[in-house]
């Protein structure tokens, strides 16, 4: 029977979407806090359950994920339902785990203005204020300590960091994606400098 | 055109969102802010909200701020546009980006974006922190209960971390936060 079945996967390969449509949905429905820690639940199914794909696999998805933008369980997930069946495959693994947040928010969005209304509640969200900025600026830390500690990286930062800063305060006109922008472009340029140089000193030897 | 407006916000914070939920929070808090969808008290709530409650935050963000701007039509499309980039990027990751992506060139790119990211977060906390405990009305006056719940969280966080060495999730520094603001806020 169970050769049979996967005798059957391999000619059908819509059999395996339904499943992976619902092991995603499992996966967008318990994990609080946000894509890393989804990475352990997607590794516990897709690894280890599942055997969808392998742990090194699984670890160069991460890489992709952490260097490329959007949320980290959209690019697993696409990965992943990708490489079991095609671009369908992709399709129900990405629709899969965004549905369970999609849906829970609509919920509360429902109910979050009159549940405001109580005061235990509106002062409740007043505590919360405060351990929102806490949080992100934790998470900065944390990236600031994992981050290449050369002199242009930590020069990136800090700069970013001030205008940033500035614009806030400040409320400037200036979007934070023009700020990425002229940061990669001034990291390519320093690449090619480096590059031209390489070449002129390899050519006088 | 609400629609079209939420679909290209959206799309932009899909694209530049490098570095995971933090660097959505600030890209998608610089996207509202601008437009006016919602007030900067709304805005925090609801990252609060998307931190406690399960799925990818910029996907609770997007549906929400949809929601809110254009009905579920509108929850749907910024949902999808938020989504988009990282989907589009792995399926050509897969077909073709694989050779790529060790040139240097692209390695350059990502080396600029990946700190300047960083730095961007780190303003986002401080300016989220600075705007709770001070007040810039007529002239400038601390809110002493918002510093008082500040210094406690920070020194929960800062013991837990560092001194014990154990991971604290952002579900508890919510949920301290909560029961901190009950006592803090109840009295007279």
């Amino acid at each position: 029977m169970n050769s049979l079945n996967e005798c059957n996967d391999k000619k059908i390969p819509g059999s395996i979407i339904p499943d992976l449509f619902l092991s995603f949905f499992k996966i967008g429905l318990f994990t609080f806090g946000g894509g890393l820690a989804m990475l352990a639940l997607i590794e516990e199914q897709c690894v280890e359950k599942k055997h969808w794909i392998t742990h090194d696999e699984m670890m160069y998805v991460t890489i992709i994920a952490e260097s490329t933008p959007g949320p980290i369980a959209i690019n697993c997930a696409t990965f992943v339902g990708y490489q079991q069946a095609g671009l369908s495959g992709a399709l129900a693994a990405t629709v899969g785990v965004v549905f369970p947040s999609f849906f829970i928010i609509y919920l509360i969005s429902m109910f979050l203005n009159q549940f405001l209304e109580i005061k235990i509640i509106a002062n409740a969200f007043k505590g919360i204020k405060a351990a929102v900025g806490i949080i992100i600026l934790d998470a900065a830390v944390m990236m600031i300590r994992k981050m290449n500690k050369d002199r242009i990286t930590q020069g990136i930062m800090l700069v970013s960091f001030a205008a940033m800063f500035l614009i806030q305060i400040f409320s400037w006109n200036f979007s934070s994606i023009s700020l990425m922008i002229i940061a990669a472009i001034f990291s390519l340029a320093l690449y090619q400098i480096n590059v031209i140089r390489h070449g002129k000193e390899k050519r006088e030897k | 055109m609400i629609y079209l407006e939420l679909f290209l916000a959206f799309l932009k914070v899909g694209c530049f969102s490098f570095g995971g939920a933090y660097g959505a929070i600030s890209l998608i808090r610089d996207v509202v802010l601008t437009h006016g969808w919602l007030s900067e008290e709304t805005l925090t709530y609801m990252i609060a909200v998307s931190e406690s409650t399960p799925g990818p935050i910029m996907v609770n963000l997007a549906t929400y701020i949809g929601l809110s701007q254009a009905g579920i039509s509108g929850a749907v499309l910024a949902t999808f546009a938020v989504v988009l980039p990282a989907f589009v990027i792995i399926l050509l990751f897969v077909a073709a980006l694989k050779r790529v992506w060790n040139h240097g060139c692209v390695q350059a790119v990502i080396g600029g974006l990946k700190p300047c990211v960083i730095g961007i977060i780190l303003a986002t906390g401080v300016t989220m922190i600075l705007g709770n405990c001070i007040r810039l009305e007529e002239n400038v006056t601390a809110d002493i209960r918002s510093v008082i719940v500040t210094v406690i969280l920070g020194a929960v966080l800062f013991i837990f971390k560092y001194l014990l060495k154990k991971k604290i999730s952002p579900m508890w520094i919510i949920l301290c936060s909560a029961i901190l603001g009950i006592i803090i806020w109840g009295i007279r």
